[in-house]
């Protein structure tokens, strides 16, 4: 039963992360996924000290607003003080992770959050945090549902609900912001609400599976998508299928050579992406190379 | 202050190697930050730094030991093997570059704590203290340690100065430098090796993530400063000294606190604080110039509207006029006409005569004179050789009337053939 509550967890954090990173990857704004899943951290310990406890309310409006900060601050530079955008993107995140981890060492006792877990996070351990019971009879008989499956659940109906209500305003500033501003929708607004729902994803997903997990499933299935098709719904979905075969095989993957289950499954992302890499009908470089050649 | 005292004498040994460590890897991730940062290329320390993870672990596992030397080298090859992948990615395949990189960071990255977790989970007692190689343990640095940073910063500093022009080139005109015949890709290995280099040896200090922060930042920081290469490198280098020595100092103070974070809090405020004061680039100093640009071309407009009230009514150039007079021929925020006025005032391009009423001197009637001569010139040069329609020219000589320049004028003059009227048939003023 654990492990089905693992891969369950991996396969949510997937979806709500591979739909989210389409838009991103669209965006080419993939590297600033990176940045705010590292500048979350300071927020995440500010709420620990000002809240005082570990629950999910506090923690989601400080990750949030440290999320969205780090977007303005990349904005900041990059148009005022006109610093070159990968370079402010360095600047910005760095600089709130090193705060995040100053914050860490310092309140590591209370917020009982330490730098390991900010890594690798904790996905292991998910099955013991029982949230609630159900007793369904027959053969499975009582069902302990783990609190993070919750909210995990939760996060992913939100996602998908965002991007059904605002699919449209998403898809026209993605393509063509030009065109989204002549018709009166705000690019500017679309981007911080993006942006903002990437920073609560981060932070949901942070203690389950850690930073880098987050980001290779923000960038990983998004970019392994965009290798296969040219249309969007498409993409979405077949981003969402990758990311959970990831986890899935994954899992499999860290119990056979008994690692971390959070860097299998980042591991199994850049396997499937490799594939498509070499092998998609469309843009594989394989199957570029046989066009070019029957062409000559 | 005691403490201060205490630190700066370097007497405890490790103080010592903290410090020195954190300023060698200051220098050495400035010099070399100040070229992946003018190539654009910034984020690339990011992938490097996590990159570097998987080849200490494969290393650990090949070799069995936990040889200093030899996981250098596992941690170079992956660090090496991951540009060499981003660059296939983005150059073969429709992913652009910093999809690559990210996706490139995350997974050599997620393989690592693969290994590493594995390797731990093997029961294998040498590991321990593998995973400094993930948030750097500055604050143990040892002297062999510092000498390790010694030697690589003696090499890159050699390396940096023989190549100088070469890596100028490179990050300023990479095509121009292909042309004169420069071998790019073998200076391309070059500058990438020492980067890979500095941050596999610097992520033992400060870990991976911040390890991009000291190749990008100081750079940046620098860059506010100066337009010079050379100036550049240097600023680079003293402002990650300074951190180095500055985050050492807090972690000695308070001995809880982390070396590795506060170089960089430190290193991030420095270059907050080029952002805002740098002379030139900076955000005051570019708001001065704009508030001067501004002042001229308001000082210039008042100037010309005397000039055009005299023009189209009593032809008295020389006249008086109120504010209301000013102001119902052209529309002004009356505080910025009056402090305007104040302003020409002062620098004896208008007299104050009686009670709110200016007239222009001699010079002032010179200069207003001249601002309707550009705009005039420029109209006719706008009809005359890019066609445009006399009722479309007005709003460009708006702009271009504060901005040519006495030798352009010449220049437009001849070009024209010292036309005598513009466009609308007024006359130009000579």
């Amino acid at each position: 039963m654990d492990a089905f509550w693992i891969i369950l967890t991996g396969s949510l954090v997937a979806s709500s992360c591979a739909l989210l990173g389409c838009y991103l990857v669209l965006r080419k704004m993939a590297m600033v996924g990176d940045a705010i899943s590292h500048a979350v951290l300071p927020g995440i310990f500010l709420a620990y000290m000002l809240a005082g406890t570990r629950s999910s309310v506090p923690l989601l409006i400080g990750a949030a607003v440290f999320g969205v900060l780090c977007t303005f601050l990349i904005e900041l530079l990059t148009k005022r003080m006109r610093m070159q955008n990968d370079a402010a993107i360095g600047l910005t995140f760095t600089f709130l992770f090193a705060i995040g981890v100053i914050l860490a060492t310092r309140f590591a006792s209370y917020a009982h959050l330490d730098q390991d877990c900010i890594l690798y996070g904790e996905i292991a351990y998910v099955p013991f945090d029982v949230g609630w019971t159900l007793d369904i009879g027959g053969a499975i008989g009582v069902l302990e549902i783990p609190v993070a499956i919750g909210i995990l659940s939760a996060l992913l109906v939100g996602v998908i609900a965002l991007i059904w209500w605002a699919y449209k305003p998403l898809f026209i500033t993605t393509f063509d912001p030009a065109y989204a501003a002549a018709i009166g929708i705000s690019t500017t607004f679309w981007h911080y609400v993006l942006m903002g729902t990437v920073s609560l994803t981060t932070v949901l997903s942070f203690e389950s599976v850690g930073a880098i997990l987050v980001v290779a499933f923000l960038i990983g299935p998004a970019a392994t998508a965009y290798l296969l098709t040219d249309r969007l719904p498409v993409m979405l979905i077949l981003a969402v299928l990758i990311g959970i075969l990831s986890a899935i095989l994954g899992y499999w993957l860290a119990v056979w050579i008994n690692g971390s289950i959070a860097g299998a499954m980042a591991t199994v992302v850049g396997g499937l992406f490799g594939l498509a890499l070499f092998f998609s009908p469309s843009y594989g470089i394989i199957g570029k190379h046989w066009r070019k050649a029957e062409l000559s | 202050m005691e403490n201060l005292i205490e630190f700066l004498s370097l007497s405890d040994p490790n103080v010592r190697y903290v410090v020195l460590g954190m300023v060698l890897l200051g220098i050495c991730s400035g010099v070399v930050g100040s070229f992946t940062f003018l190539r654009k290329r910034a984020l690339l320390g990011d992938a490097i730094a996590h990159s570097v993870l998987p080849g200490v672990c494969l290393a650990f596992m090949i070799g069995g030991t936990k040889n200093p030397l030899f996981l250098l080298v596992g941690a170079t090859i992956t660090g090496w093997l991951s540009l060499i992948v981003i660059d296939f990615i983005s150059n073969r395949s429709r992913i652009k570059p910093d999809a690559a990189i990210g996706l490139v960071l995350s997974v050599f990255f997620g393989v690592g704590i693969l290994l590493l977790t594995s390797i731990q989970g093997s029961g294998n007692a040498a590991q321990s203290g593998l995973d400094k190689f993930l948030f750097g343990k500055a604050a143990s640095l040892i002297g062999s340690d510092v000498w390790v940073f010694g030697i690589l910063c003696a090499v890159m500093t050699l390396v940096v100065i023989l190549f100088f022009k070469e890596f100028k080139l490179l990050s300023f005109d990479p095509d121009f430098a292909h042309s004169i015949g420069l071998p790019i890709r073998l200076l391309e290995i070059v500058l990438a090796t020492i980067t890979v280099l500095t941050v596999a040896v610097g992520i033992q200090a400060v870990g991976v993530v911040l390890m991009s922060a000291m190749l990008i930042t100081p750079a940046a920081a620098a860059r506010y400063w100066t337009d010079k290469l050379f100036k550049m490198v240097i600023l680079a280098a003293i402002f990650g000294a300074i951190s180095g020595i500055l985050g050492a100092y807090v972690s000695y103070t308070e001995t809880a606190m982390p070396t590795g974070p506060w170089v960089i809090v430190v290193l991030s405020l420095i270059a907050f604080f080029s952002m805002l004061v740098a002379p030139k680039r900076g955000v005051w100093a570019q708001y001065v110039i704009q508030k001067r640009n501004q002042n001229k071309i308001h000082q210039e407009n008042v100037l010309k509207l005397f000039y055009h009230i005299a023009e189209k009514g009593d032809q008295q150039f020389r006249a008086a006029r109120s504010l209301d007079e000013l102001l119902s021929r052209r529309e002004f925020p009356t505080s910025i006409l009056k402090r305007t006025l104040t302003a020409l005032t002062k620098k004896e391009l208008l007299d104050k005569v009686g009670n709110n009423q200016w007239k222009l001197t001699d010079e002032g009637e010179e200069r207003g004179k001249r601002v309707v001569r550009l705009h005039r010139l420029w109209e006719v040069y706008l009809t005359k050789y890019l066609r445009i329609a006399p009722d479309h020219v007005h709003d460009d000589a708006e702009a271009m009337e504060h901005v040519i320049t006495p030798e352009l004028e010449a220049e437009l003059d001849k070009l024209l053939d010292y036309p005598a009227t513009d466009p609308h048939d007024s006359k130009i003023p000579r």
